[in-house]
């Protein structure tokens, strides 16, 4: 297949490997070498996407990060699809998929673009704000055609097959980009033995010098670049990086570089090899040795595929072997630019005029170009560009010396390609993730890293000096102040030699004038990728936008992929200029991370999938596996939720649980509850300061339980705490809980006591247990034991160690289930083995296993609370009706005491927690339902509270349900209402929450 | 992401081992029964959110779970010392300008 603008030789490209690949469901063929966007430019591509608001036709501007337009969808499965690559960025392999994100139906006929033609006019910046924010129901209706129109890429829908990975690294020496800069300073500081790590976007290491024809020590400079990196190779400290963007610079020296291993080689990664990888990296010293940008121009109709920046024009010659087009005009306001007419020149094609707004251009590149006989049209500017998918013709006119108008009548030249210059801004982004705000200098005309607190020196292009000398003999200082800093010392490397290029002076033009003013003048481009013109930025700061940040929020300027890489001081020029100010008094929009997008693949690395999160699992959890219990996440762990038997549903399984357990004896793996083992002679002292109720009187061998609360008196964790011995105790937790309590209690010992003498130790995965739950929960507990359990010997809320199915076991005799119970603990290793025997002895009971949703039924018919599911951090035990659990008379005021204390804990109209009884009893209630008093009034109605449990009793033959009620405790057996959302209205009647065996009697037996 | 030196550890960590806890220094009053409910509620609702220097307490979560103190610019992340609980601050904001 031809490839019409290749060169025959010359260039970075294998020419004997030829790369097929697929554009928009065409072939295409490139070479070894290619990025997507050398090769489709070779074959004559023009389009390769339409605009955002206007969808207009665009082509490929720039050859590297900061491309605007060529956004690809790459991927040839459904799996595989990566969105928003930049076709300068992705190096060409045979088989590569791609299509353009944006254009419907299709980029060359596209529907969208009748809407850009027709309501151009119509859709000025804000245009979205005002149009699309009322009514607010319509949004997610706006949202979709707004995406569509925005052509933002779309993200696979299945599965991605590759493996991603992090990577955490230190090094002394961290250097971003490794053009000329980056290269000196990665030998400099190799040499002087330090650790380094050299990373840049590219697929080789050059940078610059890859596309020019400059020479170093008399050699091409990429002869140069093959001895450096054949040098840096020989050091095993120093890691060398290609296709690795450093995508941010994180505080206190952290990096992190996103590393495409495979993106080059195959849509997917081959031979399970890691797709891509990021580093994490922390650096001693980090060099940004970044480069810069070249501006192109602002000028009418600057966005027609044709219109190129200029030094991407010459790397596409110089490094690809590719001519973009036949004739050439180059617009300028600077010398540097004149290479690009030159390389056109040199590589055969016309080049029909270099015109620069500078009235007396000079210099050795402006003397070059006359001696090939090129005509340099000097003070004037391109003003016009005609043509729609590919430019045809341009209109020139003369400026005014200061290029803010134009003075002269206009000439029309052919060409099919403009290639603009408004010179180079360096590449700051970086330098502004931890918060340096940039600083602009005239000189430069251009904005340079600013005053920061990281260890981050600068080297190159990024410093505004944008020669290749200049790189060099910054990068090699950059080293070795670097080295000195590190203490190593810093070897001495003489700067190698460069062409020498005498320029004239730049001029500081950024917007090129028409004859009309702005706002009636050809669409002006500033930021391709959002459609942001000219007039746009004017309209925002006549609209009384002056802050930069709101001009740009408000015309979107920079809110693309591309981030205005670009765009934005042709913006920020436009605006101070409009607005009468200087740049500087202007100021800057700051560039966050990352620099160009990243995948989520990367980001996530293996921590997806099954490593996504830690599970934890208790002892016996092989057994529950067997018995085909479901499971619930509580935190990390897997608990069993129920134990359905083959055949039987959710609600008939909790049935037959609820009506064993309370008819004969039921068994819960209840390891999972936090267990915090406190030992010291203040340990009890300790507990009366951060539970409401008492422990000075708590003898060996007995539990209590506990209401925890925070300062302001609202509980946030319950549970079982026993006296092991006189300073010695085991505190439980809830499941979800266990690491917050132990951290809350190593807090105030910490920062508010350190002269109570106790300490904390976890234990909950030490110990497994089991409770037994029922009334045969005793004859079971007697079959493996030889202790007395009887009533009378081992009392309620007594704790005893002895021998259970052989082993040590710590028993308790307490309760959540409301029935004779005992907690079973045994060292975690035991667990399987008791549990084991408790199945064995208890067949003749019917030993029911019972899960999660068992457990919280039977608590819920006697009305005992779960932490963080009755409680959410604003409600005071008086609410839950629980002050029996609140000693106020203690000698230490304990936390929360003073809290409940408070004007508003003491209202008599809080949300109390009461039980709710439905009229119908076959109706259960949805948690979250909002209780009302009055269910005929207005909407909206005064809510009186929610209800936090409700569950379905086979052992009542009911629903019960607890809830909020405002008042509550003193509205037993009145009714409140509950309005549900599929139109029903819910009687019911404010009752105790205790639903069955209200005495207690079933527990004491 | 910050790198801490734990005053325990005596190392630098990553951030990721650390937790936060607000603002340092707030000592829970000796006797809260007697304290009126507008000196309750300075002590447990009002923080500062100083810009410039700022006295940190955290945590070595992930380490040796003891607790200290940072000095922290909150204008530029540079951290200028920790310390032990019970020791004070050598840098104050009057001594560094917060811009």
């Amino acid at each position: 297949m031809a490839q019409k603008n290749r060169l025959q030789s010359g260039g970075r490209v294998d020419r004997t490997k030829p790369v097929s690949f697929t554009y928009n469901g065409k072939k295409y063929q490139g070479f070894a070498g290619d990025t997507l966007a050398s090769a489709l430019l070779a074959n004559g591509v023009d389009l390769v996407g339409r605009s955002f608001k206007y969808s207009r036709p665009r082509g490929i501007v720039a050859a590297g990060a900061e491309e605007p337009n060529a956004i690809m969808q790459i991927g040839a499965t459904e799996a595989t699809q990566v969105p928003n690559v930049r076709a300068t960025q992705q190096e060409l392999f045979d088989g590569l998929v791609a299509g353009s994100t944006n254009g419907w139906p299709n980029v060359e006929t596209d529907l969208m673009g009748l809407v850009g033609k027709v309501g151009g006019k119509m859709m000025p910046p804000g245009f979205y704000y005002k149009t699309f924010m009322f009514p607010q129901s319509m949004w997610e209706t706006y949202e979709q055609f707004i995406r569509k129109a925005a052509g933002l890429g779309r993200s696979p829908k299945e599965y991605d097959p590759d493996i991603y990975d992090n990577i955490n690294q230190h090094c002394d020496v961290m250097i971003v980009g490794a053009g000329p800069a980056g290269l000196a300073a990665a030998l400099v500081a190799a040499r002087g033995g330090a650790r380094v790590i050299i990373a840049d976007e590219q697929n080789e290491f050059g940078g610059s010098l890859l596309s020019s024809k400059e020479t170093i020590d008399g050699k091409a400079g990429s002869a140069w670049v093959s001895e450096v990196v054949k040098e840096l190779a020989t050091y095993k400290d120093v890691q060398m990086l290609p296709r690795s963007t450093v995508n941010g610079y994180h505080d206190h020296n952290f990096l992190t570089i996103h590393q495409r291993c495979t993106d080059h080689i195959a849509d997917r990664a081959p031979n399970g090899q890691v797709r891509q990888r990021m580093h994490r990296v922390r650096a001693k010293w980090v060099v940004l040795a970044t480069g810069a940008h070249e501006r192109p121009l602002v000028f009418g109709n600057n966005d027609v595929p044709g219109c190129m920046v200029a030094s991407a024009v010459s790397t596409y010659i110089n490094r690809y072997g590719v001519l973009p087009g036949n004739e050439l005009v180059l617009m300028t306001s600077n010398d540097n630019a004149y290479r690009t007419a030159l390389d056109w020149h040199d590589a055969g094609r016309k080049v029909v005029a270099i015109v620069d707004s500078r009235r007396n251009p000079s210099g050795d590149l402006v003397s070059a170009a006359r001696d090939r006989g090129i005509n340099i049209i000097a003070g004037s500017g391109v003003i016009d560009v005609h043509g729609s998918k590919r430019v045809q013709e341009v209109s020139v006119a003369s400026l005014s010396e200061d290029g803010s108008r134009v003075t002269g009548s206009v000439q029309k030249l052919r060409a099919d390609t403009v290639a603009s210059s408004g010179g180079w801004s360096p590449v700051v982004h970086l330098s502004c993730h931890t918060g340096s705000r940039p600083v602009w200098k005239d000189d430069v005309i251009g904005f340079v890293p600013g005053a920061t607190v990281q260890q981050q020196l600068i080297a190159g292009a990024i410093s505004g000096d944008f020669t290749t000398e200049g790189a060099l003999s910054q990068g090699i200082k950059a080293a070795q102040e670097a080295l000195s800093k590190l203490g190593k010392s810093a070897p001495e490397m003489a700067v190698p030699k460069t062409d020498k290029v005498v320029q004239g002076k730049p001029m500081a033009l950024f917007h090129i004038p028409h004859s009309k003013p702005t706002s009636q003048a050809p669409k002006q481009f500033v930021d391709y990728q959002n459609d942001v013109t000219a007039a746009g930025i004017e309209l925002a700061c006549r609209e009384g936008f002056e802050s930069i940040e709101h001009v740009k929020r408000y015309t979107a300027m920079g809110f693309g992929t591309d981030q205005g890489k670009l765009g934005n001081i042709n913006g920020m020029a436009i605006a101070a200029k409009f607005l009468n100010q200087s740049i500087p008094e202007t100021g800057t929009t700051i560039f966050r991370p990352n620099y160009t997008p990243i995948t989520f693949g990367a980001i996530a690395g293996r921590n997806c999938g099954e490593l996504f999160d830690p599970k934890r699992y208790t002892a016996m959890h092989k057994w529950h596996v067997e018995h085909g219990a479901k499971f619930e996440d509580v935190g990390q762990w897997k608990r069993p939720w129920y134990f359905p038997k083959p055949g039987e549903s959710m609600h008939e399984a909790l049935n037959r649980e609820c009506v064993a357990t309370r008819e004969s004896v039921g068994i819960l793996d209840a390891s999972t509850l936090g267990k915090i083992d406190i030992q010291g002679k203040d340990a009890r002292e300790f507990l009366g300061r951060v539970y409401s109720n008492a422990w000075a009187k708590l003898p060996v061998g007995k539990c209590r339980y506990g209401l925890m609360l925070k300062e302001d008196g609202m509980v946030f964790d319950d549970g079982v705490t026993s006296c092991l011995g006189d300073n010695h105790f085991l505190m439980t937790t809830t499941t979800g809980g266990a690491a917050g309590v132990l951290n809350w209690l190593e807090l105030y010992h910490q920062t508010e006591w350190p002269e109570l003498e106790v300490y904390f130790t976890s234990v909950t995965d030490h110990w497994a247990t089991m409770t037994i739950s029922g009334p045969n929960s005793r004859k079971l507990l007697e079959e493996l034991t030889d202790a007395d359990v009887s009533k009378e010997n081992f009392g309620f809320m007594d704790w005893k160690p002895m021998e259970v199915a052989g082993v040590p076991a710590r028993v308790f005799r307490i309760s959540f289930t409301g029935e004779l119970s005992f907690e079973i603990n045994v060292q975690a290793n035991y667990g399987l083995h008791v549990w084991e025997k408790l199945f064995e002895h208890g067949a003749k009971y019917n030993l029911t296993p019972y899960g999660t949703e068992t457990m919280h039924i039977l608590r819920a018919e006697k009305g005992f609370i779960i932490a963080g599911q009755d409680t959410d951090g604003s409600v005071h035990p008086y609410d839950l009706g629980m002050g029996w659990a609140v000693s106020m008379n203690k000698p230490f005021s304990f936390i929360g005491k003073r809290g409940m204390g408070r004007e508003d804990c003491v209202r008599k109209d809080r949300k109390q927690l009461v039980g709710i009884k439905t009229i119908d009893p076959n109706v259960v209630l949805p948690e979250g339902a909002q209780g009302v008093f009055d269910p005929s009034a207005p909407i909206p109605m005064p809510m009186v509270g929610h209800i936090t449990s409700s569950y379905w009793s086979a052992n009542l033959g009911r629903s019960i349900a607890m809830g909020f009620v405002k008042g509550g405790l003193d509205k037993m057996g009145e009714k409140v209402y509950y309005p549900l959302a599929d139109g029903r209205v819910v009687e019911a009647e404010i009752c105790s929450p205790i639903f069955l065996d209200p005495k207690g009697e079933r527990q004491n037996v | 992401m910050f790198h801490i030196y734990c005053p325990h550890c005596s190392e630098y960590r990553e951030e990721e081992e650390f937790h936060y806890h607000g603002q340092a220094h707030i000592a829970r009053p000796l006797d809260p029964d007697s304290c009126t409910d507008e000196e309750w509620g300075n002590y447990m609702f009002f923080r500062k959110n100083p810009k410039g220097i700022h006295h940190e307490l955290w945590d070595h979560a992930a380490g040796c779970r003891k607790f200290f103190n940072v000095t922290r610019n909150t204008v530029t992340y540079e951290i200028k010392e920790v310390y032990k609980i019970g020791e004070q601050p050598k840098v104050v904001a009057d001594a560094v300008p917060s811009k």
